[in-house]
C-alpha cells in the first residue's frame, strides 16, 4: 500500500495546513474557549478565502458546484482541517461550507428546486431528525414516530431526541413509521418545515460539548404534503445511503486530527519542560507514551487512507468505512488522554485545547454510530448474516 | 432539573457579589420589580467567573440592577443559549442587556406546555 499524496493531492493539503495555522488558529486566541462559530466578519472572510482556494462546498457532488475531491485528498484535508480548538465539530468554523443533508441529492426536482439549491446558496438552514427517545442505534426498530396518510397529506406524530440545529433551522428531513410492522420497510423520509404547526423544539438537550446543544422534537399532529415525501414510501432508509457511507471517512479523519496535533504539542512540550532537573523527553514513561501516541496516529490513519483508496477505486468499502470510523476516534481519545496526562496540571486547564477534545472525543466514539456498531458491521462483513 | 431558572434572587450588592464562586457559569440580573435586565455567562476564559462578571455587571447596571442569582455550570455556553430562547419564548423579547445580534442568532424553543421539565430517554425494549 502507498498512500503518498500525489503533487495535486499535496498542493491541496499544504494549503489547508496554512490555512488552519494561519488563519484559523490565531483566531481562537480572542473566543472564548468552548466557542464554535467565529464574529460574522472573520467567516465572511474566511470563507472568501476558501472559496478562492476552491475549495469550497467540500461534500457537495461535482454537478451542483463542489469541488469533486477523490476521497482520499477529503480525508488528507480533513486531517488538517480539524487541527485547532473547535476543530473537531466546527473544523475551520463552517468556512468551507457543504451541506448537511446528502439525502436531497436522492430527491425529486421539485424537491431539488425548493429545498436543495436554497440550502447550497446559504439561503436555508437544515437539521436530521432520526434518533428518538426509545433509541438511534437500531432505528429500524426503534422509531415510533407515526405517520398516517389523510388525502395529500401525511399526519405525523412523536418525538425526536439529540437533533442538533433544529431550533435554528428552516428545514429538516425526519423519519417516521408508515406502516405496523417493526420493519426497516416501514419507514419514510419526509421532509418537515419548522414553521408548520405542530413542529415543536421542546428543549435543548446539554451534554458535554458546552458549545453546541441538542434539541428534543415534538411534532403533534404535524401535516406534510404528500410531495415532501423524500423517496418512495416505506423506503426511507434506502436514500443516500453510498454518499452516507462516504461520509464516514471524513467523519473518521476529522476525529484524527486533534490527536495529530496533540502530538505535536507534546513534543513541543516535553522538549521545554522540565524535571527532577532534566527535560520531560528524557524520561522514558513520557517517551513511551509519545510512541504509543505516534502507533495509535500512524495505524488510523493508514485504515483511514485505505478505506479511502478502495473507495475511490470503486471497490466495496462498507467494512474499511466502518473500520475507520472506530479505529480514528478511540485511537484520538487515547492520544488526548495522553497529552492531558503528559502536560499535567495544564493539560486539564482551559489555556490549553485538550480539555475541550477529550470532552468532544468522548462523544465521537457514539456519534455516526457507536464502537460496537461499527464492529457488529465487520463482523457482518467478515462472518456473514446478522445471528438473530 | 427545572429548564427555567429557579435559583433563590439575591441582593445584587458589591458584598453578595463577592461571595459569588469563581467559576464558570451563568447569572441573571433583574430589577427592584424582578424583571430580567440581563442574562450573561463567565466563559471559559473570564477572569475570576462569575465572581468577575458580576463585579463587571454591578458597574454596568448601577442603582437599576437590585436583585441577581446564577448557576454554576461547566456547560455555561449552552446554558446561556437555552435562558435566551426561554426569555425570548416567555417575554417576546431578550431583556436589554442582551444585543440584538444575540437575539438574530438565537433558535426558537416552546416548552411543554405546564411541564418545565423534559422527557427523558426510554428504557423500554422495543
Amino acid at each position: 500500500m502507498d498512500f503518498k499524496l500525489d503533487e495535486e493531492q499535496q498542493a491541496v493539503v499544504d494549503n489547508v495546513r496554512r490555512f488552519v495555522r494561519e488563519e484559523v488558529v490565531p483566531l481562537e486566541m480572542g473566543l472564548d474557549p468552548d466557542a464554535d462559530e467565529l464574529p460574522h466578519e472573520d467567516f465572511k472572510r474566511l470563507s472568501d478565502k476558501v472559496r478562492a482556494m476552491g475549495l469550497y462546498a467540500l461534500d457537495v457532488p461535482e454537478e451542483f458546484g463542489g469541488p469533486g475531491l477523490d476521497l482520499v485528498t477529503r480525508a488528507a484535508m480533513a486531517f488538517e482541517m480539524s487541527q485547532h480548538r473547535a476543530g473537531l465539530y466546527a473544523p475551520c468554523y463552517g468556512t468551507f461550507g457543504g451541506v448537511g443533508l446528502l439525502h436531497l441529492f436522492s430527491g425529486s426536482e421539485e424537491q431539488k428546486k425548493k429545498y436543495l439549491e436554497p440550502l447550497l446558496r446559504g439561503e436555508l438552514t437544515s437539521f436530521f431528525a432520526l434518533t428518538e427517545p426509545s433509541g438511534g442505534s437500531d432505528p429500524a426498530r426503534a422509531i415510533e414516530t407515526r405517520a398516517v396518510q389523510d388525502g395529500d397529506e401525511w399526519v405525523l406524530n412523536g418525538s425526536k431526541l439529540y437533533i442538533s440545529g433544529a431550533d435554528k433551522a428552516d428545514f429538516g428531513i425526519t423519519f417516521a413509521r408508515t406502516g405496523s410492522e417493526k420493519s426497516r420497510d416501514n419507514i419514510t423520509c419526509f421532509i418537515i418545515e419548522s414553521g408548520w404547526p405542530g413542529f415543536h423544539v421542546r428543549r435543548v438537550v446539554h451534554t458535554m460539548r458546552s458549545s453546541h446543544y441538542a434539541t428534543e422534537l415534538q411534532y403533534e399532529n404535524l401535516r406534510v404534503p404528500a410531495a415532501n415525501v423524500l423517496g418512495e414510501v416505506g423506503k426511507g432508509f434506502s436514500l443516500a445511503s453510498g454518499s452516507l457511507l462516504r461520509e464516514r471517512l471524513p467523519y473518521a479523519a476529522l476525529s484524527l486530527g486533534p490527536a495529530i496535533r496533540a502530538q505535536e504539542m507534546c513534543i513541543q512540550w516535553i522538549k521545554d519542560r522540565h524535571v527532577f532537573g532534566a527535560p520531560l523527553a528524557s524520561k522514558q514513561a513520557i517517551q513511551w507514551m509519545i510512541v504509543d501516541n505516534e502507533m495509535d496516529i500512524r495505524q488510523a490513519r493508514w485504515v483511514v487512507l485505505d478505506a479511502a483508496q478502495k473507495a475511490d477505486r470503486g471497490e466495496p468499502f462498507r467494512m474499511e468505512a466502518a473500520m475507520a470510523k472506530l479505529a480514528a476516534t478511540e485511537a484520538a481519545g487515547r492520544v488526548v488522554d495522553r497529552a492531558i496526562q503528559i502536560h499535567g496540571g495544564a493539560g486539564v486547564t482551559k489555556d490549553f485545547p485538550f480539555e475541550r477534545w477529550y470532552r468532544e472525543l468522548r462523544i465521537r466514539r457514539i456519534g455516526e454510530g457507536p464502537s460496537e456498531v461499527q464492529r457488529l458491521i465487520m463482523a457482518r462483513e467478515l462472518i456473514g448474516g446478522s445471528f438473530k | 432539573m427545572s429548564i427555567r431558572m429557579d435559583k433563590e434572587w439575591l441582593p445584587f450588592t458589591p458584598e453578595q457579589v463577592a461571595d459569588a464562586p469563581g467559576h464558570m457559569g451563568v447569572y441573571q440580573i433583574a430589577d427592584a420589580d424582578r424583571q430580567l435586565l440581563d442574562i450573561g455567562r463567565a466563559g471559559g476564559g473570564t477572569r475570576f467567573g462569575l465572581r468577575g462578571e458580576l463585579t463587571q455587571a454591578l458597574e454596568r447596571w448601577g442603582d437599576r440592577g437590585r436583585y441577581f442569582r446564577f448557576e454554576v455550570n461547566l456547560g455555561y455556553w449552552s446554558r446561556h443559549q437555552e435562558l435566551l430562547m426561554l426569555a425570548l419564548h416567555d417575554h417576546g423579547h431578550l431583556p436589554e442587556g442582551c444585543s440584538e445580534e444575540q437575539a438574530a442568532q438565537l433558535g426558537r424553543i416552546s416548552p411543554h406546555p405546564g411541564n418545565d421539565g423534559a422527557a427523558r430517554p426510554s428504557s423500554r425494549t422495543v
